[in-house]
């Protein structure tokens, strides 16, 4: 075990006979201050909360996560402020872990080490590097380890099997699999019964390796993958900030009931 | 940091991608990895397989036209009274500009590799204009990522690129421009990477795309040293090499016969596009120092913040309107085997101008770059010296931005 919390937190889902509920907000989104709350409001439901630190280039993501990124980029979000927040959470509430997920040249342009010492002393406990594969990530990976940071491995439909096996021996406690060939935010054009087969194929390498599915999930997909230990939501939670936005709603209400109603579809 | 000789520049790179260890790599999401690492195989296979560099020369001989014609500057040479000013005109290839090449190279492996759907990014929607002609030609659908921006800008290349079939799908995030539209279509391989093939138009992104676009537009520098040696019986005392530089594949494919060559004797001289003259979003990462960052799955010199966020460029060439630069000029920069520098708006129009009062050639402004260096420097140098400018592209798409920056000396 690498992450007490993280474990923790998977433990504490499987004895309520649930997968654990992962949530994704953009830090910075619409403002510091807001995301915070937004963050503070859906850790009562969410089990493990995924702060985004948002980049204008995400090769990845589809146009949810973007719109927040960019809203957030405008509103002025540095780095700086996104450990801030994290910090500031984790003080107010010290048992919801909180991985941090962007791109690698926000990471590089702060300095690798520089970065995970931050991420240490805000209590950041995994990390998601959306553009740093593996191998190539294996020494930033084992950095985060020495300092007790998960380093999330993902695994898509693509990859192969003997690439699975090696991600799955050099991963940490937590695995990302992808469901799907997508960008975030995807209608989920692939039958939860053959994302689950995948995943299975996943759990069978190595039973002790906590696997979340996302990409694609919201409150109308999220039941049907239940079986899983964690389900990751983003791109609804995103969608509920910019509607709220453009209603002239609160946000932080909002939000935080979507995130009651997905988890109360998988008790 | 070095360079070997007699190896190709876009073979010199390590194990996970890198040229002088920092230069390239492949960053990309899990997804990719299977499509990426599948193209490599395929491609390393068929840049040694007969049939395959047989129909590529086909292709190159039949459809794109080659060689494209190597002529001295007779005029221009006279009026400034320095160096011989030679040019080699690219934009004669089918469809009037280098993009051809890599695009014919990308629709041939697509076919090998039995995918239907093919996609690609352009900036100056010569990119796209020549995906959608060889997408055409070889039976596959095509769509082309081009933000909102150059479509306004470039309504030439647009108007081409729909009438042979393929569609545009407009880019409206960020600056609207050739760094979303790369952004874009990646995006969209990562959802469709199972049946589609991607082009990346120019020598940037993940390794295997600078790999391909390298390789196909080097037919240029082949084609160029067999010319220098039939015009001078041998290659000359004092060459300089001058090119535009965006992305970088026009440059490369110019220069990579001549890589191996002491600079002394030949010169390899890249030029940005630098803005308009008080702008500070000039699109010039190698003259103007930018700091390495990873863009587009690659690691180069990159125009961006201290926080790592791309910044927007402005040029008034939507072609070399991009960020970032490709690999393996930034090996090329630190080996200091080229020489970069840059050329503003204004400079490039004026060389429009004084190419256009001289010479019966109508330069793209991209180019236009290349030809603002060699004027600057052609007085000053012997005329032993033999200066070749490679004009990449044809001004057709520009006339519209012509037409209004300097009235009616397009229609001349």
């Amino acid at each position: 075990m690498i992450n007490k919390l993280l474990t923790n937190s998977f433990k504490k889902a499987k004895k309520e006979n649930r997968p654990a509920l992962l949530t994704y907000t953009v830090a910075g989104d619409n403002t510091k201050k807001k995301s915070f709350e937004i963050l503070k409001s859906i850790s009562k439901y969410s089990d493990i909360c995924e702060l985004g630190f948002p980049h204008n280039t995400p090769i990845a993501d589809g146009g949810q996560i973007q719109t927040s990124s960019y809203r957030a980029l405008k509103n002025g979000i540095k780095i700086n402020d996104v450990f801030s927040i994290v910090s500031k959470f984790k003080k107010l509430i010290t048992d919801k872990p909180i991985i941090l997920m962007g791109y690698y040249n926000m990471i590089y342009q702060y300095n690798e080490n520089k970065f995970i010492d931050k991420c240490k002393q805000s209590k950041v406990d995994g990390i998601i590097v959306v553009d740093l594969p593996y191998p190539e990530n294996k020494k930033f990976a084992s950095k985060c380890k020495k300092e007790k940071i998960n380093f999330i491995q993902l695994i898509s439909p693509t990859t192969s099997k003997k690439r699975l096996k090696n991600i799955i021996k050099d991963s940490h406690d937590m695995i990302y699999y992808i469901s799907m060939l997508s960008t975030t935010g995807g209608k989920l054009k692939v039958h939860p019964r053959v994302i689950l087969k995948e995943y299975f194929k996943i759990k069978a390498q190595n039973r002790s390796k906590n696997v979340v599915i996302g990409f694609g999930i919201t409150e109308k997909t999220i039941k049907s993958l239940k079986k899983a230990d964690g389900l990751v939501v983003g791109s609804a939670i995103c969608k509920e900030i910019t509607n709220s936005i453009k209603k002239r709603q609160n946000a932080v209400t909002n939000v935080a009931n979507i995130v009651k109603r997905l988890k109360n579809k998988i008790k | 940091m070095k360079i070997k000789k007699k190896i190709p520049l876009i073979d010199q790179h390590d194990e996970f991608g890198f040229w002088g260890e920092k230069f390239g790599g492949s960053f990309i999401p899990e997804t990719l990895k299977k499509p990426i690492e599948d193209l490599t195989k395929e491609f390393k296979k068929l840049r040694n397989d007969q049939k395959f560099l047989s129909k590529k020369n086909f292709y190159f001989k039949n459809f794109i036209g080659q060689p494209t014609s190597f002529v001295k500057l007779n005029n221009l040479t006279n009026h400034f009274g320095g160096a011989q000013i030679w040019a080699k005109i690219v934009s004669e290839a089918n469809g009037g500009a280098h993009k051809i090449y890599n695009a014919t190279v990308h629709a041939l492996i697509c076919k090998a590799m039995g995918k239907k759907y093919i996609v690609g990014d352009t900036g100056a929607g010569y990119a796209g204009k020549m995906l959608s002609m060889a997408a055409k030609k070889f039976g596959l659908k095509c769509k082309i990522f081009m933000g909102a921006k150059d479509i306004k800008r470039q309504k030439p290349n647009c108007d081409a690129i729909r009438k042979n079939g393929a569609e545009i799908v407009p880019v409206y995030s960020g600056s609207q421009t050739l760094v979303d539209a790369v952004s874009e279509c990646m995006r969209y391989w990562v959802s469709n990477c199972d049946n589609t093939h991607m082009c990346v138009g120019s020598t940037v992104g993940p390794n295997i795309f600078v790999k391909i676009c390298g390789w196909s537009t080097s037919q240029i520098s082949k084609e160029l040293k067999k010319q220098i040696i039939f015009e001078f019986k041998k290659i000359p005392k004092k060459i300089k090499l001058i090119n535009c530089v965006g992305g970088g594949s026009s440059a490369y494919g110019f220069w990579s016969e001549f890589i191996d060559y002491n600079k002394k004797q030949i010169e390899l001289i890249g030029v940005e596009a630098g803005g308009p003259k008080k702008s500070l979003l000039h699109a010039a990462p190698l003259s103007r120092n930018a700091k390495i960052g990873i863009l587009h799955g690659a690691a180069s010199y990159v125009c961006q913040n201290n926080e790592g966020q791309i910044k927007e460029t402005e040029s008034i060439s939507a072609g070399l309107d991009y960020p970032g630069v490709s690999p393996l000029h930034c090996f090329l920069k630190d080996t200091k085997r080229a020489r970069y520098t840059y050329a503003t708006d204004e400079e490039a129009l004026n060389a429009y101008k004084i190419i256009r009062k001289f010479e019966n050639l109508n330069p793209s402004l991209e180019p236009c770059h290349a030809f603002a260096e060699a004027i600057k420097i052609a007085p000053r140098l012997s005329k032993e010296t033999i200066i070749v400018v490679n004009s990449c592209g044809d001004a057709n798409k520009d006339k519209n931005i012509l037409k209004k920056r300097l009235g009616s000396i397009y229609d001349k």
